[in-house]
């Protein structure tokens, strides 16, 4: 019966020394122990959760060079065509003002030239008439006797004179 | 690797421990003369508590055999009038001489199961029932003081180890004790105690090192082990306690309502369900207390057994056997002192667990 009997010494020893061990680790060895793991545990998943956003962000960077290389390479395109379009827009302009300034410039002359004729086709007339007048003085021999009047019949014969 | 290491020396020192057995039966074969082995004191002795603590035997010239070992301090409170006397087991003599202290005359009296018992004499040197309360510094006492010396040692001095290596990998003594206690911690409490895990681990960590420590102390088989410390009905008993104590103290509204009140009941089966609920509270812990003394003193009676078969037989030829069925029986008892730590850290913590539920649906 003594082996199943608690005694009341030893009941009293375990008490006193169990609850001073589980106070003094608790106090000096549990919680460092425990703390540091923790820590230690934190620290390794912080480690692991920054790679790992580390390569996310890695692979976001790198999506992000090839659609801005793709971008430029775009928007490189477009200029190249910009410029083509504006050099074809530039020699058409530039032709149709070279030949409507080419136009101006050749009515302008035809113009001119219409009025040269014209005018020396006048100057024509008046020597011409002026000469057959004295030719025709010369002819007759006598200066007619109203210069008026004969002015005014030269007028007239200049107006009916017409060429071709 | 340190494993490795300790229970080869374990086995180096029970097979040194057998063969000093063996040399003993040989003298005592070789003296001519047989005394009669008590298999019984042999055993319960063995596995008992003691004010001495025996180590060995030596026959002198003469024949005859003498304990070597050393006493320990007795102290003994008496109720009326109230008293306290402290002196060593030696002036008991081995039970052979009275003490006299101040009122009192104390005698050490051999128990019929081993150990002893120390009660008053009367006037005329005549040994009463009565005895003073035992507050001795026994070999069980003395053992438990230094588990709790050998444990504040190595985990304080874990902690330094943790301390000074802050944030690199575990090495050396450290990495041998850490899976151990994050086996502990993440597979035996965690799972039982979820959410409150935190406030009992460092409780159950010490519970289960304890438990562990003390008994692979009793295993080793001459001094500083020997001692059949958690096959001790009171060690076992004062650790069930605290897991009863905490069970309760920690039992929330629910857990009480389970007891007294259990919902979904046809109510004349309550006040039965309550008894029973309430008989359930204190079979848990009782269960554990008896678990664990049950299988440590059984280990060490099978231990025991087998080496005096020896003694029982008084020849050499049987030894062979002995040696290989105590080198088997301590290896499983190896295993057993880790297994019987670790079922007790689990139920206390199931135990714990099961007082915190986390409310019906």
């Amino acid at each position: 019966m003594d082996l199943v009997t608690p005694g009341i010494g030893l009941v009293f020893w375990t008490t006193v020394t169990f609850l001073l061990v589980v106070f003094l680790l608790i106090k000096f060895a549990w919680k460092p122990v425990l703390g540091m793991i923790n820590e230690r545990n934190k620290s390794i998943e912080d480690a692991l959760k920054l790679a790992e956003t580390t390569k996310a962000e890695m692979a976001k960077l790198q999506a992000d060079n090839e659609r801005i290389i793709a971008e430029a390479r775009k928007e490189r395109d477009n200029l190249l065509k910009e410029a083509r379009e504006m050099k074809d827009q530039m020699i058409a302009q530039a032709k149709s003002e070279a030949s409507a300034e080419a136009n101006k410039i050749m009515a302008a002359a035809k113009l001119s030239i219409e009025n040269e004729k014209n005018q020396a086709m006048q100057d024509l007339k008046n020597q011409v008439a002026t000469l057959s007048f004295e030719i025709a003085e010369k002819v007759i021999g006598k200066e007619l006797e109203n210069k008026k009047v004969s002015d005014e019949i030269i007028a007239e014969s200049i107006k009916n004179l017409k060429f071709n | 690797m340190l494993v490795k290491m300790s229970k080869r020396k374990f086995l180096i020192i029970c097979f040194s421990f057998l063969f000093s057995c063996i040399s003993f039966a040989n003298n005592e074969e070789s003296n001519g003369e047989k005394p009669q082995f008590n298999i019984n004191e042999t055993i319960f002795g063995h596995i008992g508590d003691n004010h001495y603590w025996h180590m060995f035997d030596i026959t002198q010239e003469d024949g005859t055999e003498h304990p070597v070992g050393f006493a320990l301090p007795v102290i003994l409170v008496n109720t009326n009038p109230f008293n306290i006397d402290v002196f060593m087991a030696s002036e008991f003599e081995h039970g052979h001489k009275a003490v006299t202290k101040g009122d009192h005359t104390y005698k050490m009296v051999a128990q019929e199961m081993g150990g002893q018992k120390i009660l008053y004499c009367d006037e005329n040197g005549e040994v009463t029932e009565d005895g003073p309360l035992d507050f001795s510094i026994t070999k069980n006492v003395f053992t438990l003081f230094l588990v709790a010396i050998i444990m504040l040692v190595m985990f304080i001095g874990l902690a330094g180890v943790y301390k000074r290596r802050q944030g690199q990998a575990p090495s050396g003594f450290q990495a041998w004790l850490e899976p151990v206690i994050l086996f502990i911690k993440e597979d035996v409490i965690e799972p039982n105690l979820g959410r409150h895990a935190d406030k009992y681990t460092p409780y159950l960590l010490t519970v289960f090192f304890f438990i562990w420590i003390s008994n692979m102390m009793g295993l080793i088989p001459f001094f500083p082990g020997s001692a059949n410390l958690t096959g001790n009905i009171a060690v076992t008993f004062v650790l069930a306690v605290f897991t009863l104590i905490i069970t309760n103290v920690s039992g929330n509204k629910e857990y009480w309502k389970d007891i007294f009140c259990m919902p979904g009941l046809p109510w004349p089966l309550i006040p039965i369900m309550a008894v029973v609920e309430v008989i359930g509270i204190f079979t848990k812990p009782f269960a554990l207390m008896i678990r664990l003394f049950a299988n440590i003193t059984a280990g060490h009676i099978i231990v025991l057994s087998l080496t005096s078969l020896i003694f029982i037989f008084g020849t050499l030829a049987i030894a062979p056997v002995s040696v290989f069925f105590v080198m088997f029986m301590d290896v499983l008892e190896l295993f057993v002192a880790a297994l019987q730590a670790y079922i007790f850290t689990m139920l206390s913590a199931l135990f714990i667990g099961l007082a915190m539920p986390e409310g019906h649906e």
